[in-house]
């Protein structure tokens, strides 16, 4: 088996390796790293805008054009997090925790070169997954049905709300305020709209990227406004050097890194997807950390761990994409669609009837992550230097960046006011010390979960053993419950551990 | 004599010409609105067109695609709605033009637009997961009759209240069976988890299983329609879209088809819908397009206004039907 997938492969790298198809690996990786800069675009409309170019060229060059714009994103994203707190993809929006703080410390090179490099760990993780697994793989994903969804979606939000150093009462009212917005829109399982009131433009239900480009890069600028009006990220020092000094300290992270490849890939081939993947990711660095409370404060495995995983995630989704023609990501299912109008039917014949495509496709995986990951840390030294442009015209640029970013996600000038809201709100989160990311996680995944949870109960007619009705998804519910107790689990395992010293202990401290 | 002829091919000419002069044509971008998610069917048949019209050079402004899938392609539907008058966006629409507003109270109707043509029917198709013992309709709704009372038979679908569901529903009351309609974002997803066994049938369209049909993990049991697929090419290693028997043929009598239709906002003139309907049939005469039809196991409809008109005004209160039967419609 082994042996035919590294034949395979390297037939497929000689159909790669042709001037015109390295070039428009090229060109789709430079497009896709300004995709990726500019917030709301997104990888799956930067895609789709360019889908229609593709359709007079042979599929291999076409995927391979599309799917280097989906590398060159997944690199992008990054950058505005880090430099400005705005997430520039949804998955990104776990990077901003500790590539923001890392930015205003004079760190920028040091998070973006740890960005870069886990992206580039994290998807050769996957690739190396799909060329010797794929059929495996495959099989398994199709072993996720509504209660096995419902777990995954439900151990991701366990994970925020056992660990957050903020108190637990804000992490879950953040959650619940995400909750709700998320259940703005259409009902699927009700068929029904909710909370819409008659507004058309409430018809899409609240848009993740719009609310996070608000509740993190517009209240970040309100917030530095009223605090000192400047980064304090000038001194920044901007070589080449930073890249080698950063490498040389990852070694040090490799279970990290190794972690979130593994969650990474997990969660990319069942469609829980990229952006729920980075936040287990950070959620995992988070609590095997020895030093959990400094997270957030800029610490670079707060960078490595989201990355890496949102990487491992973003591309591993190609592979439900290709075997079972089901898309693991938004990106993939444009890139789906695109199959299609190529004349290539996406399913578990394609591997067959279409070798050349599938193995091409593996190929221009590596040699673009490769390419793309040359082409970020050249720009490293760049990118720094923006932050050393005074603040009032970083401001206002970001503010504009912001505006477009809004628009861009749905074309609706709506969308802006709805991010300028959500600024505000991220304001006043802040200023009370609520935390943001959990009402993200919420707003992104809430109406999966619940969809998933409201399936589960039809099939099983409102019998909630279900969840623990196969080893499967046994496990994850399991999981989950004891991340969320975990936090009362350790209080009573001390306190009975110091009952047991004999030491008197005072009053409850809660 | 001769003279005689070409002045009387040039006064053919100006008269073939004259209408054209006169004729409305778009004199900026249109905009193509998809009332579905990225990479749907809806979203693929806009992609196919724009990419034909692109190819040939039918039009001479181009077709910019806007995804307005939010609310099940309400977004869409109601974009439209508030678009009357302008001829520069035109909408690729579904059955949900009417099950939407039904099951939801969206004030919408068909009526708000103004309709085109036809470009296509989808057909439906009772899919049951291939390591079932069940080889026949009538095999299935036997099975599915003996649990109906403890434990039914789960059946996928694309959403809740829409297209699928009103089917399934009607398969419900004509074979006396109950199933657990379990609802979905999309047909993939529908086909996948039939695939994986989280349910035992769907009733997918054609071009939403048509992979896992090949790769034998679906049993395509009857298709919704009064005669069957014209297309006999083979499609799996024994069987073409045209060896699937009707319902009907099976002993479950029912044909559910479903519009894919080109609107354009209210008040459109009869120059605007000229345009926009011959520039589909010049689309329609295209091998692409051949090729598109096939792939997906769509059939052919008739063009023009008139006859689209001419469904709609059978196919809303049919729904209607159908829904309050089923206890569908929203209250009031």
């Amino acid at each position: 088996m082994d042996g035919t997938a590294i034949d395979s492969l390297l037939h497929g790298f000689v159909v790669l390796l042709t001037f015109k198809n390295m070039l428009l690996m090229m060109v789709g990786i430079i497009l896709g790293i300004f995709v990726g800069v500019l917030p709301g675009l997104g990888g799956p409309n930067g895609v789709a805008l360019l889908l229609p170019l593709t359709f007079t060229m042979d599929p291999t060059g076409a995927i391979v054009l599309l799917s280097c714009i989906y590398w060159g994103a997944l690199f992008g994203g990054a950058i505005t997090s880090i430099l400005f707190n705005i997430p520039g993809e949804a998955w990104s929006v776990a990077t901003t925790f500790d590539g923001y703080p890392m930015a205003q410390q004079g760190r920028a090179g040091e998070a973006l070169t740890a960005a870069f490099t886990a992206s580039f760990f994290g998807a050769l993780a996957a690739v190396l997954l799909i060329t010797f697994l794929a059929p495996l793989v495959a099989r398994f994903a199709l072993r996720f049905g509504p209660p096995e969804f419902f777990a995954v979606y439900f151990l991701t939000f366990c994970s925020f709300v056992g660990m957050g150093k903020e108190a637990r009462h804000k992490i879950l009212i953040s959650m619940l305020i995400g909750f709700l917005l998320a259940a703005v829109g259409m009902d699927t399982v009700g068929g029904s709209l909710r909370m819409t009131f008659g507004f058309s433009d409430l018809l899409r239900g609240f848009d993740f990227l719009v609310a996070v480009i608000g509740l993190f890069g517009l209240s970040e600028i309100l917030l530095t406004m009223e605090e000192k009006l400047a980064f304090e990220g000038k001194q920044a020092k901007l070589d080449l050097k930073v890249v080698w000094r950063t490498w040389k300290s990852l070694p040090r992270y490799w279970a990290t890194l190794i972690r979130s490849a593994i969650a990474g890939c997990w969660l990319g081939i069942t469609p829980g997807g990229a952006i729920a993947a980075s936040f287990m990711g950070y959620g995992l660095a988070k609590r095997f950390s020895r030093d959990p409370d400094s997270f957030g404060t800029g610490r670079i495995e707060g960078v490595l761990a989201p990355e890496t995983a949102a990487h491992a995630a973003g591309t591993s989704a190609l592979l439900p994409m290709l075997a079972l023609g089901i898309p693991g990501s938004g990106t993939a299912a444009v890139l789906l669609g695109g199959l299609m109008i190529w004349g290539l039917q996406p399913g578990p014949l394609l591997f067959v009837e279409h070798a050349d495509f599938v193995w091409g496709l593996i190929a221009s995986m590596y040699l673009g992550n490769i390419a793309g990951l040359i082409l970020v840390l050249a720009t490293v030294p760049l990118f720094a230097a923006i932050l050393r442009v005074p603040f009032p015209t970083i401001a206002s640029s970001v503010i504009v960046l912001c505006a477009i970013g809004a628009y861009a996600v749905h074309g609706a000038v709506f969308d802006i006011w709805l991010m300028v809201l959500f600024g505000v709100v991220g304001y006043v989160f802040k200023k009370l010390n609520y935390p943001l990311a959990p009402l993200a996680l919420a707003l992104v995944l809430g109406d999966r979960a619940e969809d998933a949870f409201r399936q589960t109960m039809i099939a099983s007619r409102g019998n909630l053993t279900v969840f623990w009705s196969n080893s499967l998804v046994g496990s994850i519910t399991s999981l989950a419950l004891l991340l969320l107790l975990w936090p009362v689990l350790s209080d009573i395992m001390k306190r009975l551990r110091k009952s047991g010293d004999g030491v008197p202990t005072g009053a409850a401290s809660g | 004599m001769n003279a005689r002829f070409v002045a009387a091919l040039f006064g053919a000419a100006c008269f073939a010409s004259l209408p054209a002069l006169a004729a409305w044509e778009p004199t900026k971008p249109v905009e193509f609105v998809v009332p579905a998610g990225a990479g749907g069917a809806s979203d693929q048949m806009a992609r196919t067109i724009q990419g034909i019209v692109q190819k040939y050079n039918l039009m001479k402004q181009p077709f910019i695609i806007a995804l307005k899938g939010g609310a099940s392609g309400a977004e869409g539907l109601m974009a439209m709605k508030q678009a009357a008058g302008d001829p520069h966006k035109i909408i690729v629409a579904q059955s949900s033009l009417y099950t939407i507003p039904f099951a939801t109270n969206l004030p919408f109707s068909w009526k708000d637009l103004t309709p085109v043509t036809l470009m296509a029917m989808d057909e439906f198709v009772l899919w049951d997961n291939a390591e079932l013992p069940y080889r026949t309709t009538a095999e299935f709704l036997a099975a599915a009759k003996k649990v109906s009372a403890t434990e039914p038979m789960k059946m996928g679908g694309t959403g809740s209240k829409r297209e699928d569901h009103i089917l399934t529903a009607f398969i419900e009351s004509k074979a006396g069976v109950k199933f657990a309609y379990i609802p979905y974002k999309s047909g993939g997803e529908a086909a996948t988890q039939l695939v994986g066994k989280h349910t035992d049938a769907n009733v997918n369209n054609p071009s939403e299983n048509i992979a896992q049909w090949r790769a034998n993990q679906v049993r395509a049991l009857c298709v919704f329609d009064k005669e069957r697929l014209p297309y006999k090419a083979k499609v799996t290693e024994t069987q073409s879209w045209a060896d699937i028997p009707t319902c009907k043929e099976t002993g479950l009598d029912i044909d559910y088809l479903m519009l894919r239709g080109i609107f354009i906002p209210g008040g459109g003139t009869a120059e605007q819908v000229e345009f926009y309907d011959q520039l589909m049939r010049k689309v329609a005469a295209t091998a692409e397009w051949k090729d598109y039809m096939e792939k997906n196991a769509l059939k052919e409809a008739p063009f023009g206004p008139a006859a689209l008109k001419a469904f709609l005004e059978k196919d809303e209160p049919l729904h209607k039907q159908l829904m309050t039967e089923a206890k569908f419609l929203a209250a009031p």
